[in-house]
């Protein structure tokens, strides 16, 4: 770049969240009428970087400069004030207000202390327009919007508010081609009418077409910075690698011959998030769904647990179709399905319910005759359980919400292990706990295959793949885009399938490590 | 979609609570002994007033997702004071009316402040603080009695021109000078979009908390109104617990049945008021049928659960099924 002084500066930026370090010193320059690009991988501290630039948390250490002059935003209201709006990825749109309302939200004109309508109308009407969604009616609900037209609202809204910095957060994610092209004109004429623009995104492409500085974030802080165009795809990928490998995994076996899949699915789609995903499981596997957060891992997983309405293709268990209508019919021993849930705390456990109810819940039909709870059985199996799981509670009648969050994912694990289930599906269990219970957890999984089980495990962490499984489909846009099979899984070829990138740089990489 | 199409939409509710107070009322009406005099309308009037009253205070709480379970305890309480206040020359019943409506006013903020500031749940802190109403209010009041400036009863109870009933008309007032200006300011805008989405209200940098904060407080204010009326239909002051209570759930009922969603964010003030006199209506037509009173719990319920249900339907067009328990 040339010698344009910075019009917004972050300096020697800290963050943790409890023990785990999401920022560390980390530093960007941002300049008027340019667009910045932000990469880096999963949990590289891209998202709690611009949370602090938009004023949604407060950074540990640091300081930030606009224009020259320090600035801290002690919430996003104060941050909009100074001119910094972000689009967030998780919308922040209000669902049961219209377009309209949503779009002057922060500010709504006023005549005589009462919001002027007419002027609102106005307001959102040239917003929308300047985002190029005029499609869309100012009095709409955005509750009745799909997901990609919510998009536009939310990048609307942001233009409304007339920033001079302008985050995009994965806002073209949920986008359809046109939209991104109509949004891509849009940003370059804020780059002309000169506006900063901050722009996050997995899509190499987009960040090809749009870019003209580009940093990398790498551990929590910024390891390079560079002028767009003079890296080639593979350099990036280079620097976007480099986590060091801190886990112990458990040895893997010798590939298992291929036996009859005990879990697979034919063509798969549900909604837009899935689509036509074909796979299979064998007893003994351990099978990894790979690729960026929210390519349709989650959404996979709940499918085969029976939770979502109207998917198409077909599940098979042991080779024969089934139904799943519900969880129920999942984990019961026809099928035998558990699947350890993302969120522990609402999905996993009830937490002020003492450890011992909460590992019986999943089991009680085993555990009870006539509707009768057999209390000695109960106790043998919860204890060989807290053994087998090395479980670290003052009792077991204490609340599960006391114990550590290692031991908390130990007990959600272990409650379905009570059913001895053949197919298990992990959604990213090793999220926010210690790597002493993380390695644990390594081989708790390694020995469950042993005895037979079909793991299928979904991680946003690449190391984890790489240690612990036998193979990974890397998912992207709902689709299974790439299989890793044995010692094809680098962290080269997940992060060059996770970006979707076709070409020599994806396959140099696959070489190198065959 | 056409312009008009969009504005049907959002007064769905309110238009259905209308047409289903009009079908009660026609069918309440024709089946009366005395017909549709005016005399008859006064009399549904004044009654329906009150549920109305209190029912538009519920509707601003439950709004930002909240309940509020004192509505019909400061009803309670704001009826035995003005019993004591609002009473003797013009000025001092001026002064009463002022200081009844500022106790309603004073029993919302604190309400509002120990939800929004107390971080208290609104479901058990109105349970406590409506405790705390009534106890003053039985302070009040230990036996009914009391009395009313009688004029200014008799002239907000009574007719204008001989058929328009007044309390209807000061329903119409407060409707004009309170919700109107609340659901077009921005505090008001806020305590919508903090009952549909906290979160994303935050984000956006919407003052939630003043928001709510002004709908608690109009909520004393419109529950001490509904109390100022009782108080001008009956002449007295009563410490009346089950009353205030049945006000309370009867407030919700009538939200409910006016279109205002227990979610928030979602309805409006005048679909509440339609449902109160809906709900009252339904109440009366046993009467007019001759059937036993006995029968009125039962009856009120079972057409409560009927307009309730309608509202479930949306439950089978989920397709994840976890959305069902957000």
């Amino acid at each position: 770049m040339d010698g344009a002084a910075p019009l917004f500066r972050m300096e020697g930026i800290s963050k943790r969240y409890g023990g785990v370090r999401a920022l560390e010193k980390a530093d960007l320059t941002v300049t008027a009428g340019s667009i910045h690009a932000i990469l880096g991988e999963n949990g590289a501290g891209k998202s709690t970087l611009i949370k602090v630039m938009a004023g949604v948390v407060a950074p540990d250490e640091g300081n930030m400069t606009l224009e020259g002059r320090d600035v801290t935003f002690a919430s996003p209201a104060a941050a909009n004030h100074a001119g910094i709006v972000c689009i967030f990825q998780e919308l922040s749109l209000i669902p049961e207000l219209s377009v309209a309302d949503n779009i002057v939200i922060s500010d709504p004109p006023k005549r005589f202390g009462m919001i002027d309508r007419k002027a609102q109308r106005r307001i959102a009407e040239e917003a929308l327009a300047r985002a190029g969604a005029s499609d869309i009616h100012p009095l709409a609900l955005v509750k009745d919007l799909p997901l990609s037209r919510r998009q536009m609202v939310e990048i609307a809204k942001a233009l409304a508010r007339k920033p001079r910095i302008l985050i995009l957060d994965e806002a073209t994610s949920a986008l359809t081609a046109a939209d991104v092209a109509k949004i891509f004109g849009v940003l370059k004429r804020l780059r002309e009418q000169g506006l900063a623009l901050l722009y996050i995104s997995h899509r190499m492409n987009e960040i090809a077409e749009l870019a003209d500085q580009c940093t990398v974030f790498r551990n929590g802080r910024n390891v390079a910075s560079y002028a767009a165009g003079s890296k080639t795809d593979n350099e990036v990928v280079e620097l976007m690698i480099g986590r060091e490998y801190s886990h112990i995994f458990p040895p893997k076996p010798a590939r298992p011959q291929a036996g009859t899949p005990v879990l697979e699915a034919r063509d798969l789609s549900w909604s837009d998030r899935l689509d036509k995903i074909s796979l299979s499981v064998a007893a003994g596997e351990v099978v990894g769904l790979g690729g960026l957060d929210g390519q349709g891992q989650r959404e996979l997983l709940l499918a085969f647990f029976g939770v979502l309405r109207g998917l198409s293709g077909q599940i098979l268990v042991d080779g024969k179709p089934v139904s799943i209508a519900s969880p129920s019919t999942a984990s019961d021993d026809r099928v035998g399905m558990a699947l350890i849930p993302e969120d522990r705390k609402t999905e996993g456990l009830m937490l002020p319910m003492t450890v011992r109810e909460n590992l019986s819940f999943a089991a009680l039909d085993r555990l009870s005759k006539a509707g009768v709870i057999d209390r000695g059985a109960e106790q043998r199996l919860i204890d060989d359980m807290v053994g087998l799981l090395a479980i670290k509670t003052a009792g077991l009648d204490i609340p599960v919400g006391a114990l550590s969050g290692g031991n908390q994912q130990k007990v959600v694990i272990a409650k379905w292990l009570m059913r001895q289930p053949r197919i298990i599906l992990l959604n990213d269990p090793t999220r926010g706990i210690d790597v002493g219970t993380k390695q644990e957890l390594y081989q708790l999984m390694r020995k469950l295959a042993d005895a037979g089980a079909a793991i299928l495990f979904y991680s946003t962490d690449y190391d984890e793949l790489i240690g612990c499984c036998d193979r990974v489909l890397v998912l992207y846009d709902g689709a299974v885009k790439r299989e890793l099979i044995g010692a094809e899984i680098t962290e080269r070829a997940l992060i060059a399938s996770a970006l979707n990138i076709h070409g020599d740089d994806a396959r140099a990489g696959q070489g190198e490590s065959a | 979609m056409k312009e008009w199409r969009y504005w049907l939409a959002e007064q769905r509710g309110t238009l259905l609570a209308f047409g289903i107070f009009i079908v009660m009322f026609a069918i309440y009406s024709a089946n009366h002994p005395a017909g549709f005099t005016a005399n008859v309308v006064q009399t549904a009037a004044n009654k329906g007033v009150l549920l109305a009253f209190v029912a538009m205070a519920q509707t601003l709480v439950v709004i930002t997702a909240g309940i509020d379970l004192s509505v019909g305890m400061i009803f309670t309480l704001t009826n035995c004071m003005a019993s004591w206040l609002v009473i003797g020359t013009g000025l001092e019943t001026a002064f009463g009316v002022v200081a009844v409506l500022g106790t309603g006013v004073i029993c919302g903020a604190v309400n509002g402040a120990i939800v929004i500031y107390g971080r208290l749940q609104p479901i058990v802190a109105t349970i406590a603080t409506g405790a705390v109403y009534f106890g003053l209010a039985l302070l009040l009041r230990p036996v009914p009695g009391g009395s009313v400036n009688e004029d200014l009863a008799d002239f907000l109870t009574g007719r204008f021109f001989g058929f328009v009933p007044a309390s209807l008309m000061a329903l119409f007032v407060v409707v004009l000078i309170v919700w109107v200006p609340f659901s077009r300011s921005e505090l008001g805008r806020a305590a919508y979009a903090a009952g549909s989405s906290e979160t994303a209200a935050y984000m956006s940098g919407v003052p939630i908390r003043r928001g709510k904060f002004l709908a608690y407080t109009l909520a004393g204010l419109l529950a001490a109104i509904g109390g100022l009326f009782l108080t001008f239909f009956t002449y007295t002051g009563e410490a009346a617990y089950a009353s205030g209570n049945a006000y309370t759930l009867f407030s919700i009922a009538a939200v409910v049945l006016g279109g205002v969603s227990l979610f928030g964010g979602k309805g409006s003030a005048i679909g509440a008021i339609f449902g109160a006199l809906a709900f009252r209506t339904i109440g009366d037509l046993l009467f007019v049928f001759d059937f036993d009173p006995l029968w009125q719990p039962l009856f009120q319920g079972v057409i409560l659960l009927i307009a309730v249900s309608l509202g479930a339907f949306a439950l089978f067009r989920v397709r994840n099924r976890l959305e069902w328990f957000l």
